[in-house]
């Protein structure tokens, strides 16, 4: 595995901008994950505090933890949006049956990008622009082949082909999210960080998610989720791991990690 | 994919949003128009006067207009945390603080098409024998105020009290700036009108440093 600086680099990506792969991921091939010693530092505030462990290919793994323990942190750097003050993230490619495949070529993080999607706390759409407006803007930035065939793709796996000209602001919480997903979903990613997506979202709308989870991981889809003990979409993890205080608390690998969301259930 | 066409996507994006919402032209627009309007009537100047004076009002009234509309080309980006979404995908920083930069060019350039002849009515100033040294020197002034302006703008997007911030950090910057494009504004508009190359080196000088140290620091820009 290369690096360039603190930048991690990826092997042997996937050639995800040679088309739109709309709704399915890249499920020949997933990407691993490994976060070594990662700190974060806000001024004199310590975000993370050594965060150190591996994510496997085709895994789902729950991010907890109490607000303020760095779930959302981690996750930004795992989608190289914050560049960790000390330690550093490297993606690997590798498929769920064959494990992470090392290569000897390395590519510079930035091309990690093409492999990576994200749904935020937030949406990340503009208000402003409509449905199939959004979609067709980021299949451009992604280089899709045919941005306007990808957004309507899109807009049909996440139920809101009749509202594509619909602007995003009149949208309701349910429908931004589901609009989200399709975002991030777009190019196809290898890895999908989540970030609480199942916030202020009905039991509609939450079926949806889950559902939508669940076809990503029998796709062979790595994902990382931050949420809490009560999401319906836990029941698809396939690991957890705990963060407290910046720390690594917890992290259920090789076990059941229903025993811990039962625990954390009860505490709650 | 190629810097240009990732800022061609970015220029293309604030196009849209703007001519849907129409929130930084309109409110630029009518700020610097009123700028102009009332120096007008509070000093009623000779044409003399107005040959003098005019220039450094205009730049005055572009310099207000353009840190109006500066402060929400990267304030709006952050009521979706649309930044993230740009920033996620495979493009360059500085790409998306080109397709900005262009943007903002835009945008005032089109302000200034609407002010400049007001105010050539207004304060009694002939433009036409000067046209083309006045469009080369207003080219190279707005592209300055907004290479450096876009730069401080998502600086300042970081900070408590942005709106603030933008004018006292940017203020001081494009003083060298201001003088520069007065300067050469006034030898255009004077009896016998001269294109000062001195002034117009300064303003090309300061367009290509700025530009190239927002190449330079644009990671940094647009991380948190």
């Amino acid at each position: 595995m290369a690096f360039v600086g603190d930048r991690p680099v990826i092997s042997a990506p996937t050639s995800a901008t040679s088309a739109c792969t709309q709704p399915a991921v890249a499920s020949s091939r997933s990407l691993a994950v490994s976060f070594d010693r990662i700190e974060k530092r806000f001024g004199a505030l310590f975000a993370l505090r050594g965060i150190t462990f591996d994510i496997q290919p085709g895994e789902f793994v729950a991010l907890l933890g109490p607000n303020g323990a760095g779930k959302t942190t981690l996750l930004r750097i795992a989608a190289l949006l914050s560049t960790p003050t000390r330690g550093r993230v490297r993606f690997v490619a590798g498929s769920r049956s064959a494990g992470a495949q090392e290569s000897g070529d390395g590519i510079p993080g930035e091309s990690a990008k093409h492999m990576i999607g994200m749904v935020g706390h937030n949406p990340l759409l503009y208000d402003d622009l409509t449905a199939a407006e959004n979609l067709r803007l980021f299949a451009q930035l992604y280089g899709l082949d045919d941005p306007a065939a990808c957004a309507a793709r899109g807009l049909e796996s996440c139920g809101l082909a009749d509202r594509a000209n619909g602007i995003v602001r009149t949208f309701s919480r349910g429908m931004r999210q589901r609009l989200a997903l399709a975002r991030a979903l777009l190019h196809g990613p290898s890895l999908l960080l989540l970030d609480e997506p199942g916030t202020g979202l009905d039991r509609q709308a939450a079926g949806w998610l889950s559902g939508t989870l669940e076809r990503l991981r029998s796709q062979g889809c790595t994902m990382i989720m931050s949420t809490h003990a009560r999401s319906e979409s836990l029941d698809l993890a396939t690991r957890a791991v705990l963060l407290g205080g910046g720390r690594v608390a917890e992290d259920t690998r090789g076990s059941d990690p229903q025993l811990l969301f039962q625990r954390l259930r009860s505490e709650s | 994919m190629s810097t240009a066409r990732a800022a061609s996507i970015v220029l293309a994006k604030e196009l849209r949003l703007e001519l849907r919402t129409r929130e930084l032209l309109s409110a630029t627009l009518v700020f610097a128009l009123i700028v102009i309007v009332m120096f007008s009537y509070a000093f009623d100047p000779t044409p003399a006067e107005s040959r003098h004076y005019g220039p450094g009002l205009l730049w005055i009234a572009f310099l207000f207009a353009g840190s109006l509309m500066l402060h929400p080309s990267f304030a709006r980006e952050q009521a979706g945390d649309t930044m993230d979404a740009l920033r996620l995908a495979p493009i360059s920083s500085f790409s998306i603080l080109l397709g900005k930069m262009a943007a903002n060019f835009i945008f005032l350039a089109i302000a200034e098409l609407i002010l400049v002849p007001i105010f050539a009515v207004l304060y009694d100033v002939r433009l036409m024998g000067v046209l083309g040294p006045l469009i080369l020197v207003f080219a190279l002034g707005t592209l300055g105020l907004v290479i450096a302006g876009t730069v401080f703008a998502s600086i300042s997007s970081h900070a408590r009290m942005r709106e603030l911030m933008l004018p006292l950090l940017l203020l001081p910057v494009l003083a060298p700036l201001l003088v520069a494009a007065v300067q050469a504004t006034r030898a255009l508009l004077a009896d016998t009108p001269s294109l000062d190359p001195a002034w117009v080196t300064f303003l090309a000088a300061f367009d290509v440093i700025f530009m190239t140290a927002s190449w330079l620091v644009c990671d940094f820009l647009l991380e948190e």
